[in-house]
């Protein structure tokens, strides 16, 4: 269970981090450091109390031990090499910057470099996670089911390549700094996927990813309130999560969307995502993001899959249609016009995507055909595209999700 | 995403018949093996590998419910190869999967020759469903 206190280090271990880094320079050093430090206070602070000021506390505690293994390490090369090296740097009396700004700045640089092109997008999650937010190796390692060292390595290698490409501790130029952004918001949302697709399983005792997702890009918004595609990923994860209590059955199976209890959604969360999007979309530039979370805002408000607003969804994929050459966002696109003027509209745009190498053999594409042909009552072509579904998917819930559906159909 | 590679090994030449190799030959695939496991611990994509012993010592185990289950050695489904090893890694893609695959292939046996054995790709079932 985590405390307030534990909650409290995870909000500065980044503010910590960048103040470390900004300092000494060594990113890899210092986020080592700043993980012993957290350790440190997670241990200390329930006996002795929270420090006056806890952020300056964590930031002296990791110069102390950067500044101790800078000491040792170079003893040992010392002692191996015979060469006297240069003084290691003094033990900075650390005065935190109390401007905000610079905080702010530090988080962003921080979130900018664990999410860089330069990592592969395994890497960038484990860092970003242990980095910006302050879990454990260990945390991490059991939420994504692999072992500790495994993930450790996944770590170390990923420093390392941030090492390797030079990658300063500075805000990304103005002309990069979109492609940038989009890298984050990349992998904040894999690390929201991740947990919210095993969350339908049975791993109970696993950090919650998609909370800690929130989490994240929350700050994320925090620190960039105008940004109307980090507004719009932090709604689309509200939205979606939003639904979570509804949409697993007690055996972790899933329940779709329209068979869904919709009492059991998280209203207050429905009513903040609704308006983080109508402010996003008043503000200026609609990015792909914000018009998934207003197609899943559409979803929330409906009080059931007949209620739906199905034109408007269909106009919203559309849009996003034009905006990004994506074949999932056309099989999406299909399923809402179906929903909207029947399935018959829906299989022919579905004929399109036959022809997109891309998604061509994809279970989702036969799933959507299987659930297209069953609404227009063609009960034994959609059990074909069922059971190619099921054949194909790598999913275990949405195997039996599928299984579970050919065993009704044939039971009818 | 998560996969399991699968040694196969010749169910007529007897895995590879590696007690007729020189000390050295054996030696060298050994090293390969462990060199590969390194490579992958230290990449972070290891999540477990394992060798099997030969399948002289395999039993099948089956129960109808009730009673002792029966435990016989055989027979086994007449597949032409058996199973000697396998890995679990954990890879941004399956391209990096058949990589790994690929590589393992190709440990040497006599005469420093690769073997080229074949390993079987199979992506472990995971609750996230995969997207585009």
């Amino acid at each position: 269970m985590r405390t307030t206190g534990e909650h409290l280090l995870r909000e500065l271990a980044p503010q910590v981090l960048g103040a470390v880094v900004r300092r000494h320079g060594d990113f890899g050093a210092a986020e080592d450091a700043v993980q012993e430090a957290l350790a440190a206070a997670a241990f200390q602070w329930p006996r002795t109390g929270v420090p006056e000021n806890p952020r300056a506390w964590l930031i002296q505690v990791a110069a102390r031990k950067l500044t101790d293994q800078i000491r040792s390490d170079s003893a040992r090369r010392r002692r191996e090499t015979k060469i006297t090296l240069e003084t290691p740097p003094e033990e900075s009396v650390v005065a935190p910057p109390d401007e905000a700004a610079v905080q702010d700045d530090d988080a962003l640089v921080l979130l900018f470099m664990c999410c860089h092109p330069a990592l592969t997008r395994p890497s960038a999650i484990a860092l970003t996670l242990r980095a910006v937010g302050g879990l454990t190796t260990a945390e991490i390692a059991s939420a994504f089911l692999v072992p500790e060292a495994t993930m450790a390595q996944r770590i170390s290698r990923a420093k390392q390549s941030i090492k390797s490409s030079g990658v300063g501790f500075v805000l990304p130029k103005p002309g990069e700094r979109d492609a940038s952004l989009g890298a984050v918001l990349h992998v904040l949302y894999l690390i929201f996927n991740e947990g919210y697709a095993a969350s339908s399983g049975s791993a109970l005792q696993r950090v919650d990813l998609s909370s800690e997702a929130i989490r994240l890009a929350r700050s994320a918004h925090e620190l960039l309130p105008e940004s109307g595609e980090v507004s719009g990923l932090l709604a689309l994860m509200i939205l979606t999560d939003a639904r979570r209590p509804a949409r697993s059955g007690p055996n972790g199976e899933i329940v779709p969307l329209d068979e869904q209890d919709r009492s059991l959604w998280d209203k207050e969360a429905i009513a903040e995502g609704v308006r983080l999007v109508t402010d996003a979309m008043t503000r200026g530039a609609v990015g792909s993001y914000l018009l998934q979370a207003a197609i899943a805002a559409v979803h929330d408000e409906a009080a059931s899959a007949e209620d739906t607003d199905w034109a408007q969804i269909v106009a919203l994929y559309g849009v996003l249609m034009r905006m990004s050459d994506n074949p999932m966002v056309a099989l999406n696109h299909a399923v809402a016009v179906a929903m909207a003027r029947g399935p018959r509209e829906g299989l022919a745009l579905l004929e399109k995507l036959d022809r997109d190498p891309r998604i061509k053999g994809h279970y989702r594409l036969d799933a959507v055909r299987a659930h297209l042909l069953e609404r227009s009552g063609a009960i034994t072509a959609a059990l074909t595209c069922y059971e190619a579904a099921a054949e194909k998917t790598a999913s275990l819930p949405e195997r039996n999700y599928l299984l579970l559906k050919i065993a009704r159909l044939r039971s009818d | 995403m998560k996969f399991m590679l699968m040694m196969h090994a010749p169910r007529g030449t007897g895995d590879y018949q590696i007690n007729q190799w020189k000390p050295e030959e054996f030696r060298a695939h050994i090293q390969f093996m462990k060199d590969l496991n390194k490579g992958l611990r230290d990449a972070g994509e290891l999540v477990g590998a394992e060798g099997l012993s030969p399948p002289g010592q395999a039993r099948i185990v089956r129960s109808h419910g009730g009673g002792a289950p029966e435990v016989t050695d055989g027979p086994f489904a007449e597949s032409k190869e058996f199973l000697v090893g396998y890995w679990i890694v954990d890879v941004e893609n399956a391209e990096r999967a058949y990589a790994i695959a690929g590589k393992a292939s190709t440990a040497p046996g006599p005469g420093g020759k690769p073997l080229g054995i074949a390993i079987e790709v199979r992506q472990v079932m995971s609750a996230p469903p995969d997207s585009l």
